[in-house]
This record gives C-alpha cells, sequence and structure tokens, in this order.
C-alpha cells in the first residue's frame, strides 16, 4: 500500500547508474530512482515519494519558521486581544 | 526521530500554540486542508483538540483517490476486461466502480496488480514481454513526475507492450475553483507540502495576491501543521495575505525544475473530472502527442465513462469542505472501511476514512 502524498526522507548509500542509487531509511536499504533530481551523490539526504527522489534535502532551516515560533512564543505570552 | 522541519533546537511546544492560538486567532476562521495527508495527520496529533472555538477546518480535494472520477474507475475496470495486466498504487484497489472494484476484479481472476512505482509496471512489461501492460496513473504532481520518467525511460528501452492510463490531476486549478467559491468563503490554504516540493511557490502565489487568501505551504509532522494553522491566524489578526512556508527545508521557491521539466515533456494540460466537483478546465495530464504509443486512451481506444456514484455518498461535497463526514447518512451506517461506498472512506488519506478512525460517535475528537 503507498500513501500517495507521503515522502521519506533517505540517505543515498551508493550511485548505480545516472538514473538509480540505492538509499537507506533507518534500517531499510531499497533501489531509488534518480531521474528528478540533479547531481545525486552518496551521502545526500532525498526525499523518496514513489520510488523516486523528488528533492535534495538541505541542512540549513528555515529561518521563516524560526522568526515564526519566536513570535508565537512571544504571543503565547503576551494578551494581545 | 527528530522531526522533518523544525530546528533541532527548538522544541514542539502544543500548550505554547494553543495559548497563542486562543490570544490570536478572529472569532472566525475557516481554513482548507488541501492535502489527505495532513487531514490524517490533524486527525492523529490531536490538533484539533488545541484550536478555539471559532478556527474551522474544513478538508479539501487532496486526497488523489477520493478525487479521482467514478467514471475513470469505470474507465479502468473496463480495460481490464480486455485482458491486459494492470498494475495501480495499491490505493486504488478498491474504490468501488459501477461494476466491481481493481480488487473484485483480481477476484473474478482478472489480472490487477499492486505498484508501489511506476516503475514496477516498467519491470513486469520487460519480464512478460507478451502482455500488454498499463500503469493506472493517479495522484497530483507530486506523482505525476515520476510516471513521466517511467515513460521516458520506457521509450530509451524500447518496450512496446507498456502504457499508462493518465487520471494525473493538477492542484492549482481546483484551489482557484474553490478560492473562488463564495459559498465556502474559506479564509485560509493549508498547502500541501510534497506537492510544493516539484512545484514551488509560484503556482500558489495567486491565492494571497489575487483572491485575497492567506496560504502557507506546511509538511506533515504536527509541529509543521501547527504552525502554518498559526501563520494563518497571524495574517488574518494583521490583515494581510501572503504566501508563507513552513517547510522550509524540502520546498524551495523555485520548486524542482528538473522534476516539472521531465513531467511538461511528457504531459500536457487537459480538461478533467474531478469527483465531487466536476469537468476543470486544465486541471489533468495527458500524454503528448509523440508519446501515444504509451498513452492507453489511445492504444486501447478507450472512451471517457460517465461516471455513476452511489446516489447517497456525499463524498463529493465532503472533498468541497461543504459537509463534514458525520453529516453524511451513509457515514459508519453503510459506509465504513470494510465495505466503504465512496473513495474518501477507502484511501488512507481519505477524509471519511480519517473521521471513521479518530473522531468518537458521539462528535467529540477521539
Amino acid at each position: 500500500m503507498i500513501v500517495l502524498c507521503l515522502a521519506v526522507p533517505y540517505i543515498i548509500e551508493l550511485i548505480m547508474d545516472d538514473n538509480r542509487a540505492t538509499a537507506t531509511s533507518g534500517a531499510v536499504r531499497t533501489e531509488i530512482r534518480t531521474d528528478l533530481i540533479d547531481s545525486p551523490s552518496p551521502g545526500d539526504t532525498v526525499l523518496v515519494h514513489a520510488g523516486f527522489a523528488i528533492e535534495k534535502l538541505s541542512p540549513e532551516d528555515s529561518e521563516e519558521l524560526f522568526a515564526l515560533w519566536d513570535e508565537v512564543r512571544r504571543l503565547a505570552g503576551e494578551n494581545v486581544v | 526521530m527528530k522531526s522533518e522541519g523544525l530546528p533541532e533546537k527548538m522544541s514542539f511546544d502544543p500548550a505554547g500554540a494553543a495559548k497563542a492560538l486562543q490570544n490570536i486567532a478572529p472569532k472566525s476562521l475557516s481554513v482548507m486542508e488541501v492535502c489527505g495527508t495532513h487531514t490524517v495527520s490533524i486527525f492523529r496529533s490531536g490538533i484539533r483538540s488545541l484550536l478555539p472555538p471559532g478556527y474551522r477546518l474544513v478538508s479539501g480535494p487532496g486526497c488523489p483517490v477520493c478525487v479521482t472520477d467514478q467514471g475513470e474507475i469505470d474507465t479502468a475496470l473496463s480495460l481490464l476486461e480486455t485482458g491486459a495486466v494492470l498494475t495501480a498504487y495499491g490505493d486504488m484497489f478498491r474504490v468501488p466502480g459501477a461494476s466491481g472494484s481493481l480488487s473484485s476484479k483480481r477476484g473474478e481472476g482478472l489480472d490487477a496488480r499492486v505498484a508501489t512505482s511506476a516503475m514496477d509496471a516498467l519491470l513486469l512489461a520487460e519480464q512478460k514481454p507478451d502482455r500488454e501492460v498499463v500503469f493506472l496513473a493517479v495522484g497530483f504532481e507530486t506523482t505525476a513526475p515520476a510516471t513521466a520518467a517511467m515513460i521516458l525511460e520506457a521509450r530509451r528501452r524500447k518496450i512496446r507492450n507498456l502504457s499508462v492510463l493518465s487520471f494525473h490531476k493538477r492542484t492549482p486549478p481546483a484551489l482557484e475553483l474553490l478560492a473562488s467559491d463564495q459559498d465556502l468563503s474559506l479564509s485560509g490554504f493549508l498547502l500541501p507540502g510534497h506537492v510544493s516540493v516539484i512545484l514551488g511557490h509560484e503556482p500558489f502565489r495567486f491565492l494571497a495576491e489575487e483572491k485575497g487568501i492567506p496560504a502557507v505551504i506546511a509538511g506533515f509532522e504536527p509541529d509543521q501543521i501547527l504552525s502554518g494553522l498559526i501563520d494563518l491566524a497571524l495574517q488574518q489578526r494583521k490583515g494581510i495575505a501572503k504566501l508563507h512556508s513552513v517547510y522550509g527545508r524540502a520546498v524551495r521557491p523555485e520548486g524542482n525544475p528538473k522534476a516539472r521539466e521531465i513531467m511538461d515533456e511528457v504531459f500536457e494540460n487537459r480538461s478533467a473530472s474531478w469527483r465531487g466537483i466536476g469537468e476543470i478546465p486544465s486541471s489533468g495530464l495527458a500524454l503528448r502527442e509523440e508519446f501515444a504509443a504509451f498513452d492507453a486512451e489511445k492504444k486501447f481506444s478507450l472512451k471517457p465513462l460517465p461516471g455513476k456514484p452511489h446516489p447517497g455518498c456525499r463524498c463529493g461535497e465532503i472533498l468541497t469542505g461543504r459537509i463534514t463526514p458525520p453529516e453524511c447518512p451513509l457515514f459508519r451506517t453503510h459506509c465504513t472501511p470494510v465495505s466503504p461506498v465512496g473513495p474518501c472512506m477507502v484511501s488512507g488519506e481519505g477524509t471519511c476514512g480519517a473521521y471513521f478512525r479518530f473522531f468518537k460517535t458521539t462528535g467529540g475528537i477521539a
């Protein structure tokens, strides 16, 4: 069964050819397709959906998310109504 | 496991978030969570219990199985009758059509097989050169590039016994329709994270800039969803409408251009029929003429079949946020996950299925 919106992060282990790689997620090792991303390399973390890597994940986190939660904390501590 | 979207140094703080929402949310707020996976995650995490009374969440047409039109299911079933091997994602197997489901047809001896990837169909076609193999392609822009890549690979390998029945759908045209619907009067959209991984920000910008409705792209972890819901409340409070993303790790503003290029090489836009919504111009994806050899509609001369959904099934109204599942008379009585009447109850991402699992019969959140 596949949940159609689901994408799971995998780490690329080995590049097999131009469009295939082996990748791991926890204890699971599987073959994935890399047609949809540029320059996959061993060690890259990729989002895998329906057997295809659809994006590399960057190590940077969202500044926007930081800012939002800063604001949430501020508002949680204030009676702003 | 570390959350997908939140930085390590930031802890998820549901109590703080609930308090913030009590402080900032307007008295009335109606937000559509577009994606079925959001719907399930919202239930599973108990996020609804953190929302103030006026903060209403409605589910949208973001479950690919659910929006696949009844006529499309019937077309797939008719194709199975030709003797072809039909491969499809597992979610599609129990969706009832007029004459049964893929699952029941398999029980009758017809050859329907579960695929976990479009590549499974290609490999099967190579293994069985004497059989016609068809891949039933459903899903949004997250899934369509994979189908396109598989077709390109099939062309490279000169596979002749493989074709695709494309019922892929595009998200933005459906959202444009819903954003313009005065009856729904939505005050925010929680946008699907993985569709946005492919499309980026641009195709959704019109929601804020033209329709004046705040929109937030969110991932599927509870902290990301909650961040998105708070962002939408903040925008309402400030009287602004912007497109934001709280799924920073994966969604780049430009999306994934390579995936879009592959999708565009193989597919072109066409009108598509959505369950419960009807025909939406340019909301579907058909194979381009140069890929006609891989187009199951052409290969098998398939004609679109009119959908004849169960007369009592209200999936259509549920998919457009007009009613919630408990308002459907079939919910929990005639329609259950074991014996589903409509696709919203079949799919793991379907709104009815989520309500069945998480919503108490007394009307409260389980």
